[in-house]
């Protein structure tokens, strides 16, 4: 039988607030336990919550950036349920009236397509604390630091069809988070957290088969590996004639494989109610019109217009569109050098390679957008060849200068004079005479491709250096002559 | 609506609760009491009432997004029935 | 000295009749002699006390006391006391030092008021009787076979036993009039918002409320002045100007309307209390008031409603009491599920777990619409009620409590028949509107209270409604024997 995939995820994604979202402790990462736990995030009797207005702001940003209604009045809502890292025996969240409505968020996958994935709602809501399950003499520690830190959780639509699809929505989330400023969605770290419900139907069927939920999963590889698994493992069950179970189940990225979390078959009932400690959130056109005005250029805006203007490829534009710096980066450099193409090349091939073998962020790359301006300059005025631009490019990398310093010490100017050249097509002539002989018996068809040897030959005697186009000239001359 | 033990047991593990064997039949008898005085509620028809869940009409009041805590972590840690390392210890949670 | 009114203290220490070191230790003394009698008492800090009153001593001779300086009070037990054991009444909160003040208590610091000790109470409010506390019954100064009436019946039992001028107190359903009336002594609770909740260990966060109970309108003016205002840290208290609640007091009653809702009156009010409130309410036409017959037709489902309401919250409220941070935990749990439901189980007493579990039930996958959707919608209909009946009338009034006090453990066997002690006063909180018990005569020597019902943010009328009947009554100056 042919199966379809149903995905939906569910991304947990923590603000970028100084503060946490119903009390003034610090949100920073990696402090001591329980160093940033007052006594409104530790649940002492008698605390109140008070709601921070930059956690609200940041969920109407994301809101207004995947067009989603944002709805005059939201409610919070207490979930309750007992867990050792949940301090007050409920989590405070978001139910049934969320700040951010239904609205949808375009992916483009790697053959350039694009599709349109719905986004159900995204509601505020407090994180919980980290239980440590180290050995303490067969107990468990329990840090509340990161208890109350604000967290958007994003529930899509059943809208995704592949762990592929899955990927490029989440990193479209992640893309679009980081251009609005709201998260810096370290997975590492935890920042941003997803859990993916899967689900297999035969494929033109309607009704959506029973889907298993895979919980936490904290990296794009994990997520796509997890998906995979489970798509396996559910397809596997049912054409076995077995059934999908309704579960939680947790990734092992050491095994790689979903595992059942044993869970005591008590259907959690997390008895919602609105918290009567906090008053409705009522937003009015004025605020949401200022935030609107706030908002940046945003990923798929970029997208579509580094296609209209720069006539680049679908593929292209995404990747320098996915981060807010690189696409600062591009138009810089596609700008100065007048050149999009070639600039689009540059970024998405040496500097993106460099970047990723030495793993580091744009921010931190040893090559600036101007200094790269610059290289491609040379490669445009014949000053040096596309290939001798990336040993320049190295150069650069490592330090040494900028790029006509480089070329000047190391004498890697591209030689444009003709008579050497042609005292180098010579020598390669005269050297290879079989060669030759082959080249002028052949006909025009195999021609160009046998060209390619003298081509080689030549731009190895000249280290590189000649000018590869009237190399070609002149061979062709002297060949064909 | 009648409320069986099983009901008294469920609500008792969700509020996580231990209650012992003998004293279920109270409970349930006790909340049957209470059930039934909340029962008058029905015969009132409540169709388009919008539920009330605060007495004011206020809405929520938003605060800067400033740090004002201090780490107090000795202070508060004091009050807890154990601790070490700074974190706060349970039985083994068992995931 | 233990007499006097806080009005009538603060005079006496401004004319320097006595300091309030003096003051301190007559009403430390009085304690430590009577309140065996009453329990009125969980916590006693005479060395804050008097470390307090020797502040106020010397801003009093620098003459910048405010009129609270060196007052001594006491604060119910169910505001947090930095430094000072705070407990709810539980077991669950016997060992909680509480490590930040409550807002109502950080201004009672502020004003310079001495803080005697912290009251007695129904563990976590619940109860109307004081006798749910885990530290024993609080006993009522006119009859110690009788209750105090609850949740605040240690803060209504000290003043009327002269323990303290006043005391803090809370209402959620008629916890701080209820004692009042059945104490003969005067309690205030205010609008919802108007006193901040930070630091008030919260039972149902949507209706209660702190308010003074002291032994005269006039002192519940000086002590509400001390504890209104918006505060940041509160959601839900409001920000609106605070008027001086003692400037009004004496405004003439002339042309005051006051409503009596049929439904108070019925033929199941005992006749005795009926007597005592027309007997008021001729009073009040005396001084200038007319009377009209108005209608809460919603009134009687007041009680199924806010028992729905208050457990739900209540469930989820008390959720933190988990034995992870403070507070009690049981000898050597086996796992994580055996650590909660032992320690919760052996915490919390017998009312507490009742509502917990009523709570829990009307929450609970298949009940919510039944029950506590239904209750939301109810109380609606019951604010309703109210808003429509104070566009004719200025003040509605009826009983405080359907019977005088009763003998201890009468009613502890069934919870129904001790809910529908509230079912006069529980109507105001789901509405969120202030109320007051006046003291207004007795039946067989026991207070019956007058409860006089105000619109939002009306507590100043309520006060003078009230302050100008007790200058022309005696009642709030009765004593029990002995005091």
């Amino acid at each position: 039988m042919q199966w379809e995939t149903v995905i939906g995820l569910e991304i947990h994604v923590q603000l970028a607030t100084q503060s946490k979202i119903f009390s003034g402790s610090s949100t920073a990462f990696g402090a001591e336990p329980n160093t940033q736990a007052s006594v409104i995030d530790l649940g002492f009797p008698g605390v109140l919550p008070v709601l921070n207005e930059e956690a609200v702001r940041m969920a109407v940003k994301f809101g207004l950036a995947i067009d989603a209604n944002i709805d005059e009045k939201s409610v919070f809502a207490r979930k309750n349920y007992f867990y050792p890292d949940l301090p007050k025996g409920y989590q405070i969240s978001q139910f049934e009236l969320p700040i951010v409505g239904k609205g949808y968020i375009e992916i483009t996958l790697e053959d350039g397509s694009t599709r349109v994935i719905g986004v159900t709602r995204a509601h505020l809501e407090e994180d919980a604390g980290k239980s440590l399950h180290e050995d303490f003499h067969g107990m468990t520690g329990i840090d509340l630091n990161r208890t109350g830190t604000p967290l958007l959780e994003i529930v899509s639509e059943p809208d995704l069809r592949s762990a592929k699809e899955a990927i490029a929505y989440l990193k479209q989330i992640h893309s679009l988070i980081r251009y609005l400023g709201i998260s810096d969605g370290n997975m590492a770290e935890g920042s941003m957290r997803c859990d993916a419900n899967v689900s297999m139907r035969p494929k033109g069927q309607k009704e959506f088969g029973t889907r298993a939920e895979i919980k936490n999963v904290n990296s794009f590889r994990f997520v796509e590996k997890a998906i995979n698994f489970e798509v396996e493992r559910q397809i596997d069950l049912l054409e076995a004639g077995g059934k999908v179970v309704q579960e939680t189940r947790l990734y092992d990225s050491t095994k790689d494989e979903t595992r059942s979390m044993r869970s005591k078959e008590e259907a959690n009932d997390y008895r919602y109610f609105p918290d009567p400690d906090l008053l409705p959130v009522v937003l009015d056109p004025a605020y949401i019109q200022s935030v609107r005005d706030s908002l940046p250029e945003l990923p798929h805006q970029k997208r579509h217009r580094f296609v209209e203007q720069f006539n680049l490829s679908a593929y292209d534009a995404d990747l320098l569109s996915t981060e807010r710096e690189t696409a600062e980066y591009f138009e810089t450099v596609a700008t100065a050098a007048g050149d999009a193409k070639l600039a689009a090349n540059w970024v998405n091939g040496e500097l993106a390679g460099a970047l990723n073998r030495d793993n580091l962020e744009l921010a931190q790359s040893p090559v600036s957008a101007e200094q790269l301006v610059q290289l491609l300059k040379r490669i445009q005025d014949d000053t040096i060849s596309g290939k001798i631009a990336k040993t320049v490019f190295e150069a650069m990398w490592n330090g040494e200068g900028d790029a006509d310093q480089i070329i000047e010490t190391k004498g890697l100017k591209q030689v444009s004079d003709s008579g050497a050249i042609e005292a180098l097509v010579d020598e390669v002539i005269t050297n290879s005479p079989s060669q030759v002989e082959n080249y002028r018996n052949a006909d025009d068809a195999k021609r160009p491709k046998m060209l390619g040897y003298f081509v080689g030959q030549v731009m190895k005697a000249s280290k590189g250096q000649a000018n590869p186009k009237q190399v070609n000239q002149i061979l062709l001359r002297k060949l064909n002559s | 609506m009648t409320i069986e033990r099983t009901d008294v047991q469920n609500a008792a593990h969700l509020a996580r609760i231990a209650i012992d064997e003998n004293s279920i039949d109270e409970f349930t008898q006790d909340l049957a009491n209470i059930l039934a005085l909340v029962d008058q509620m029905q015969a009132v028809n409540t169709d388009n009432i919008e539920p009330m869940a605060h007495p004011t009409d206020a809405v929520q009041r938003l605060r800067p997004d400033q740090v004002t805590e201090v780490n107090q972590r000795e202070h508060f840690q004091a009050l807890a029935p154990a601790t070490e390392n700074g974190l706060y210890l349970v039985p083994k949670v068992i995931e | 000295m233990h007499n006097k009114t806080i009005a009538e203290l603060s005079q006496g220490l401004s004319a320097g009749e006595y300091s309030s070191t003096e003051l301190t230790q007559d009403f430390l003394r009085r304690i430590s002699t009577l309140d065996k009698k009453y329990n009125s008492f969980i916590t006693l800090t005479p060395e804050q006390a008097l470390a307090a009153a020797e502040l106020a001593d010397q801003s009093r001779a620098a003459g910048n006391a405010g009129a609270f300086a060196g007052i001594p009070m006491a604060h119910k037990d169910i505001f947090c006391t930095n430094g000072i054991k705070t407990t709810c009444a539980s077991k669950i909160l016997d060992n909680f030092i509480a490590p930040y003040d409550a807002t109502v208590v950080e201004k009672f610091k502020l004003a310079g008021a001495v803080c005697l000790g912290k009251t007695n109470m129904d563990e976590f409010a619940m109860g109307s009787s004081n006798e749910t506390s885990f530290y024993g019954p609080v006993r009522n100064p006119w009859d110690t076979d009788c209750v105090p009436g609850g949740s605040s019946g240690g803060s209504a039992a000290a003043v009327a036993a002269r323990l303290a001028p006043g005391a803090t107190a809370t209402d959620t359903g008629g916890s701080i009039r209820q004692p009042a009336a059945l104490c003969g002594v005067t309690g205030l609770k205010p609008t919802y918002g108007r006193v901040s909740r930070w630091g008030m260990i919260a039972f149902a966060s949507s209706l209660d409320q702190a308010g003074p109970i002291a032994q005269t309108a006039e002192d519940c003016a000086m002590m509400l002045n001390v504890m209104a205002g918006f505060d940041v840290k509160d959601s839900t208290s409001i920000d609106r100007a605070v008027p001086d609640y003692s400037q009004d007091l004496n405004n003439s009653l002339e042309g005051l309307r006051i409503g009596l809702p049929k439904e108070f009156f019925t033929d199941g009010l005992d006749p005795a209390i009926a007597q005592c409130l027309q007997a008021a309410v001729r009073e009040y036409e005396k001084l200038g008031a007319t009377v009209t017959e108005i209608s809460l037709p919603h009134s009687d489902l007041s009680v199924p409603v806010y028992y729905v309401i208050a457990p739900a919250e209540c469930s989820s409220n008390l959720s933190r009491f988990d034995a992870v941070r403070y507070g009690y935990r049981c000898d050597d749990p086996q796992d994580l599920e055996d650590l909660y439901k032992r320690s919760r189980g052996e915490g919390f007493g017998r009312e507490v777990k009742r509502r917990i579990l009523v709570g829990t039930y009307a929450l609970s996958e298949g009940y919510f619409d039944a029950y506590y959707l239904k209750a939301q919608k109810l109380r609606r209909l019951i604010k309703e009620d109210f808003v429509k009946a104070y566009d004719e009338v200025d003040v509605i009034m009826g009983p405080t409590s359907p019977s005088t006090t009763f003998k201890l453990g009468e009613k502890t066997t069934d919870p129904v028949s001790m809910y529908l002690a509230d079912i006069f006063t529980i109507s105001t909180n789901l509405a969120g509107l202030p109320g007051m018990s006046v003291p207004c005569g007795f039946v067989d020597n026991k207070p019956v209270g007058l409860h006089v019902i105000g619109n939002y943010f009306d507590e100043a009328r309520l006060l003078n409604v009230a302050h100008r009947y007790q200058q022309v009554t005696d009642w709030h100056q009765q004593t029990p024997e002995g005091i």
